[in-house]
């Protein structure tokens, strides 16, 4: 076990990236790019203007691989979500190019600012103006799944302990949390944004729920530790 | 057979990972590093110990995660 792996005991522990992500040495290309970013005049504007359309690769990329579930948006939409992406993953990339420690390619980094935007964008526009369900309302996966044919007696038992568990282990907030997140489906990001939160903070306290069940399952005899 | 898997599914779903696990912030620091190592066939669970289990738990970075490998495998492939 590494150094990081002593530390990797619960979510968010921030302390562990700092110890997983430790600086190394940069590759050509990467050094390339940082020493350009850091320029001045011509040479920093011409280093943006590839970073953006590198950024724009990358939104699109992401567009075009989540197209098939977004069928009621029309391509200019899509594009301009992607063009939209690749705009704020630049003001990312360059507010946070002193936090690139080289533990992977520029590319690679600048990569995953692009991707993000680009995939909570698209999340919010796929539930925009529908309501995101926080009450236990839809347990149909639950109830329908339990009283199939092959749900058998053990699994039964234990839907049924999880449900219980659900309503007696934790706090309202946890349980709607829980319910919004891991029952019903809604994306974190679109959770966040309408709880006024992060998507850190949310997962937070999706796994706090989460370990308090489990608690709260073994306490009762249910063996939850492994998966499913 | 598609109730119990629904089911698993289910309960997977409310349960999550069983191990410890990253969070979602710490997770976007680390998922180049983890990517790069992946698309090079290293030990990226070794090296990043916590994300693969938040990739299990967290449907949203699991998604960018596979939009990220992809993008990276394709253009080392291509």
């Amino acid at each position: 076990m590494n150094a990081g792996a002593a530390s990797v005991r619960a979510v968010e522990p921030a302390s562990a990236v700092s110890s997983i992500a430790q600086r190394t040495p940069l590759d050509p290309e990467s050094r390339e790019w940082l020493a350009a970013l850091r320029g001045e005049g011509v040479m920093r504007d011409e280093a943006i203007g590839r970073l953006h359309a590198l950024l724009l690769r990358a939104s699109r990329f992401e567009v075009a691989r989540r197209r098939p579930t977004l069928p009621h948006l029309r391509g200019g939409d899509l594009d301009d979500i992607a063009t939209e992406a690749a705009d704020d993953a630049l003001v990312s990339v360059l507010r946070r190019l002193e936090d690139f420690r080289g533990a992977s390619r520029f590319t690679t980094w600048a990569y995953k600012f692009a991707l993000y935007e680009a995939a909570v964008k698209l999340r919010k526009r796929a539930w925009q103006g529908r309501e995101v369900p926080l009450e236990p309302e839809s347990w149909s996966v639950f109830s329908s799944a339990a009283a199939g044919p092959d749900a058998e007696a053990e699994q039964s038992e234990l839907v049924a302990a999880v449900r219980t568990a659900i309503d007696d282990a934790l706090t309202p907030h946890q349980r709607r949390v829980l319910v919004a997140l891991a029952v019903n489906g809604a994306p974190i990001d679109v959770l966040a944004e309408r709880l006024g939160t992060s998507r850190g903070a949310l997962y937070k306290t999706l796994h706090d729920a989460r370990r308090k069940l489990r608690e709260d399952l073994s306490r009762r005899g249910l063996d939850v530790t492994e998966e499913p | 057979m598609n109730d119990r898997h629904d089911l698993d599914d289910a309960i997977r779903r409310v349960l999550g990972p069983a191990e410890a696990e990253l969070g979602c912030d710490a997770c976007f620091e680390l998922l180049d590093r983890y990517v790069e190592l992946e698309v090079a066939g290293a030990d990226a669970d070794a090296a990043v110990p916590g994300l693969r289990a938040h990739l299990a738990g967290c449907p949203a970075c699991c998604e960018e995660h596979d939009s990220l490998l992809a993008l990276v495998s394709g253009e080392r492939s291509g």
